[in-house]
């Protein structure tokens, strides 16, 4: 399985995850502002901002896309708990 | 014996009916004058109201919010009142916590086809409330700038997140130059003769009801005044609490001033860096005096070192909240972080802390997880934690004090907002 870069601004920290991964399960490890409500996509709390690289994301799910609206989110704002970095680099900050 | 409703209240003076507060504006909540506490976290000493607001159009009726579930009657009492149920057009609801919504199931269940109208956050909690009968109604979320015409009067709607929910907005009745603002600018105080000019002297329980309620969230607060500030306003008429007919200015310029920070050319441009110890035999303090000589020695950053010990915890959460960064240092004592640094981080729910920058150190004989628990719960007050948390056995050497000033260093650079960019594998986090 290949490798992605995922770079939390935050705290200036850039981690090398497999494919895949969620942005859930690296950034209460590494100390980011990024927070967790129901951490199931319903709540909206961990709405991040990606600064870069949203094109290597995975695409929103029908629920993300609603939940994202209902929060007035941006058009740069992902939740981290659904999301997962499918390739190259992606640069995120807590919403 | 304890003193409830009747020895501090007076029912001659509640309103037994609906109460004209403008031309087509009647209100038509509840008084709960024996509430002794709201919340959990407020005490109310005199209670609360429950205010809804009645707006009677050309071309259609309103209801601006409505009142705890247990005062429904009393809430439909009023209601029935003035308007026939037939006649209610619009069901803005700008909050929907119980104490604002506890009447909707009843109310549409009268009026079935009132058309409902709330933010894009207030509808998920909407659907909660409504339950398996949500789809049997009209729901439309509205945003600023959205209107609803009751024929001869507009209502327009702000959307005002975050004070003190998500779901938050209030609504501006155009024609009349009055705002519903829910939660925003009321209080509790429970008084039947219901405008600021004729209660008695509810100041306190503004200011006591903002520090409460609307301090977590001063960022939304001004973003809200923000908005607010530029409309002509003749009365402010929230969900709690007196209506503002008299100087209503006076109650928006007096938020401005809660949410404005205290001396703020001080710092100027400056981070600053509050480094809080306990310590038991000077080690946990040593290590707090190294952080903080490595964090001076940057210029942007003005740092700032203080004994848990000697101070309160109210004037330190004044200083926490209008500062970049914070640093606790503890012991580890029967396997936790000391009480006082606990009384300290638990009162932090007070205040905004998201986005500040938090660090954890101490000195420890056999464990050292009070750190990594000080961490995780500067974590859930949505703090950032970049430098993974300092931990010394017993009295720190010359090389570790100098670690601790390294320590402080990289703090100050992350305030600095000059971090050494690091990078890592995927197995450093797993080890850890």
């Amino acid at each position: 399985m290949g490798t992605a870069k995922l770079t939390f601004a935050d705290v200036a920290l850039t981690v090398n995850v497999p494919q895949g991964t969620r942005i859930i399960e690296i950034s209460e490890k590494v100390g980011s502002g990024i927070t967790y409500g129901c951490r199931e996509g319903e709540c909206g709390t961990c709405i991040t901002r990606i600064v870069e690289g949203m094109e290597n994301l995975s695409e929103p799910s029908a629920l993300e896309i609603r939940v994202l609206k209902d929060n007035l989110a941006g058009r740069n704002d992902r939740l981290a708990c659904q999301c997962q970095v499918l390739k190259g680099t992606v640069k995120v900050r807590p919403g | 014996m304890t003193s409830a409703g009747p020895t501090v209240f007076h029912p001659d003076r509640a309103p037994h009916g609906p109460v004209p507060v403008a031309e087509r504006v009647t209100w038509i909540g509840a008084l709960d004058p024996d509430l002794r506490s709201f919340d959990i976290i407020l005490k109310t000493a005199n209670g609360t109201t429950y205010n809804s607001y009645l707006v009677r159009g050309s071309a259609g009726v309103a209801v601006i919010d409505t009142v705890k579930q247990e005062f429904t009657t009393d809430f439909l009492t009023k209601l029935e009142a003035v308007a026939r149920y037939d006649e209610i057009t619009t069901l803005v609801l700008n909050h929907l916590e119980p104490d604002h919504t506890g009447a909707v199931p009843e109310l549409l269940r009268r009026a079935p086809h009132a058309h409902i109208y709330v933010s894009p956050r207030g509808l998920q909690v909407l659907r909660a409330l409504l339950k398996d009968r949500f789809d049997d109604y009209t729901v439309t979320t509205v945003t600023t700038g959205d209107t609803v015409s009751l024929g001869d009067r507009t209502l327009k709607i702000l959307t005002t997140p975050y004070v003190h929910w998500p779901d938050t907005q209030c609504t501006y009745l155009e024609e009349q130059n009055l705002l519903f603002t829910c939660d925003l600018l009321g209080c509790h105080y429970c008084d039947g003769r219901l405008f600021n000019d004729r209660v008695g002297d509810f100041r306190f329980s503004f200011e006591y009801y903002f520090d409460h309620i609307m301090r977590p969230f001063k960022r939304y607060v001004a973003e809200a005044l923000d908005m607010i500030e530029p409309l002509e306003i003749d009365m402010i008429a929230p969900g709690h609490g007196p209506v503002l007919r008299t100087h209503p200015r006076d109650y928006i310029t007096h938020y401005r001033r809660l949410i404005t920070k205290r001396l703020a050319r001080e710092t100027g441009t400056q981070k600053t860096l509050l480094i809080f110890y306990v310590s038991a035999y000077g080690a946990t303090a040593q290590m707090a005096g190294a952080i903080h000589d490595g964090a001076a020695e940057s210029e942007d950053v003005r740092v700032s070192l203080f004994d848990l010990e000697g101070g309160d915890v109210a004037p330190f959460i004044d200083l926490i909240e209008e500062a970049d960064g914070l640093a606790f240092g503890t012991p580890t004592i029967n396997g936790d972080a000391v009480r006082i640094v606990w009384d300290m981080l638990s009162s932090l729910v007070d205040i905004d802390t998201k986005g500040k920058l938090g660090a954890a150190f101490g000195s420890y004989g056999w464990t050292g997880e009070a750190v990594g628990m000080v961490e995780a719960r500067m974590q859930g007050l949505k703090m950032r934690v970049p430098e993974r948390g300092l931990k010394i056995r017993m009295h720190p050497t010359g090389d570790e004090l100098e670690e601790c000033r390294d320590f402080g260093r990289r703090l100050a650079a992350h305030l600095a907002g000059r971090p050494m960019e690091r990078e890592i594998d995927l197995s450093a986090l797993l080890g850890s």
